[in-house]
């Protein structure tokens, strides 16, 4: 007996979500082998110690100006906003306390990890990427020199521990140029404006933001060296590989934001 | 199987090289179909076959940088399919290697590029290391560019870089993927002249994989033809050129 029209629809329709589901899971399958191959390489030697340097270096001079552009901007834009609800609800002398509680909490790490996902993701996903399509990574591999060790656990490691210190840059520029904004509206000083938004910080307000960051470099380096190590068929594959290492990057911090500000509160409220 | 170097006794010797019902396959589709071969010391020989008849993978393989369906492949006696990843980089160490595109890394300069092995590999000192970089560089011709980036060179001069990189470890054997391919006839002939040179003077074993007829028989003591994943013959290059077989002929019809 022929099938309907309606049946054949439907039967594509389950075949092509059946085929998503399978790369789905067939990706993080890959995502999960390549991060244990990524973890027995980090406590394996040798310890590529002089690219980690010069990763660390790059990362961090590359994506300061931009970090700390984004944070002045975020400073600038909380003030104008706050300021005007505050002033509605009369609440004006809270304006210190919530730029600064604002950014050292959520806006300067998510902001830093947003700007660094652009940045480096992009440049790694890209870099490996290259490398990968041009047989750079097999000429490593040929010359008995793990491409783990050297490429991956360097760059990883680097966004991990390079992102806690830019979030402290973009935290100061954007309290910075918070009280900048509010001084141009109504003129406070600096010491007076820190003195008022610090007042009623402690270590648990802002060690477990900014370190929380580690996670957000981590998931940079992990899906950017993934992206890049397993890019194929030339310059699109370069491009995708590029491309899919900001996007997927920027979702995952997103994503494990929300868990970690729930964990966050949970352990150190 | 004929030595070009008389001191070369390869029947006294294990082969550096000895590939046994090799196959290999990429999904649906079929690259290498239980094919043996072996390649005596001091030996060179060549894979000749059209494009995309898995003779580069046959490299890859030898080397252990993809992994064989069924079958054996033995580098200076050591099966590289049954070793761990730390046994394989021993064995990797005394294998160089020439990719079809040279391979060399973007962001270094030549003179990196050929010491990055030695900088891992060796005991050697920093001046030590830089003079031997020197060396190789002037060995194929390049001593002039040691500051340049890869991009700043033409084709061949990067497969004389990458050359150079190969010979770092001071291999026992080279696998040359493609030496001449994407290069004009005179430098091809410069690359195949300094390839020679390289054996003459190191005894090296070799593998070269290669379409250019002209190269092969300059190069090789021994040539394989590969058609459709398996060896179709296996000789010297007169014996190929005596062959009867269509695709034997069709394929030497230029030469």
């Amino acid at each position: 007996m022929p099938y309907s029209e309606a049946q054949v629809d439907q039967t594509r329709t389950l075949d092509a979500i059946g085929t998503w589901l399978w790369k789905f899971f067939e990706w993080f399958g890959d995502l999960a082998l390549f991060c244990g191959r990524l973890a027995r390489s980090a406590v394996t030697p040798p310890y590529e110690i002089r690219e980690f340097i010069h990763q660390f270096d790059e990362l961090g001079s590359k994506s300061l100006p931009l970090v700390a552009l984004a944070g002045a901007a975020t400073g600038i834009v909380l003030t104008l906003s706050t300021r005007d609800s505050l002033i509605r609800f009369g609440a004006k002398s809270f304006l210190p306390a919530v730029v600064i509680f604002s950014i050292i909490k959520e806006s300067g790490p998510i902001i830093t990890a947003l700007v660094v996902s652009g940045r480096a993701a992009a440049g790694i996903g890209a870099e490996l990427g290259a490398m990968k399509v041009t047989e750079q990574i097999d000429a490593m591999e040929a010359s008995a020199v793990n491409p783990f060790n050297f490429l991956v656990a360097t760059r990883v490691l680097a966004c991990m521990l390079m992102l806690p210190l830019l979030t402290l840059v973009a935290d100061f520029f954007g309290i910075l140029m918070g009280w900048a904004a509010n001084t141009a509206a109504e003129p406070i000083s600096l010491q007076l404006f820190i003195h008022a938004g610090f007042k009623n910080v402690t270590f648990n307000d802002f060690l477990p933001p900014t370190l929380k960051t580690i996670v957000f470099g981590l998931l940079i380096g992990v899906i950017s060296c993934f992206q890049g190590m397993n890019a194929r068929g030339g310059t699109q594959g370069v491009e995708r590989a590029a491309t899919n290492s900001v996007v997927l990057a920027s979702l995952f911090i997103i994503l494990a934001d929300v868990l970690l500000v729930r964990l966050i509160l949970v352990f150190f409220s | 199987m004929p030595s070009r170097d008389a001191k070369v006794d390869t029947k006294k010797n294990t082969p550096p090289v000895r590939v046994e019902s090799l196959s290999k396959s990429f999904g649906k589709q079929v690259v290498l179909k239980r094919i043996s071969l072996e390649v005596g010391l001091g030996e060179t020989l060549s894979v000749l076959g059209r494009s995309g008849t898995g003779k580069s993978v046959l490299l890859k393989l030898i080397i252990g940088l993809h992994k064989p369906d069924s079958g054996s492949i033995r580098v200076n006696g050591r099966d590289v399919t049954k070793l761990t990843l730390k046994e394989l980089n021993e064995v990797r160490k005394k294998v160089g290697f020439l990719f079809q595109q040279a391979a060399l890394y973007d962001s270094l300069t030549i003179e990196e590029n050929v010491g990055f092995p030695l900088r891992r590999h060796s005991n050697l000192s920093g001046e030590q290391s830089r003079k031997r970089v020197r060396d190789l560089l002037a060995s194929v011709g390049m001593e002039k560019d040691a500051h340049k980036l890869p991009g700043e060179l033409s084709g061949g001069m990067q497969k004389r870089v990458g050359l150079a990189r190969a010979l770092a470890l001071e291999p026992d054997i080279l696998l040359f993927d493609e030496p001449t391919a994407g290069l004009d006839p005179i430098t091809a002939a410069e690359i195949d002249d300094l390839i020679l040179r390289l054996q003459k003077e190191r005894h090296m074993t070799s593998v070269v994989v290669t379409h250019d007829i002209h190269s092969a028989r300059a190069v090789s003591d021994r040539v394989a033809l590969m058609r459709d994943g398996q060896f179709l013959i296996e000789g010297t290059f007169e014996d190929l050129q005596k062959s009867r077989d269509p695709f034997v002929v069709q394929f030497l019809g230029g030469s």
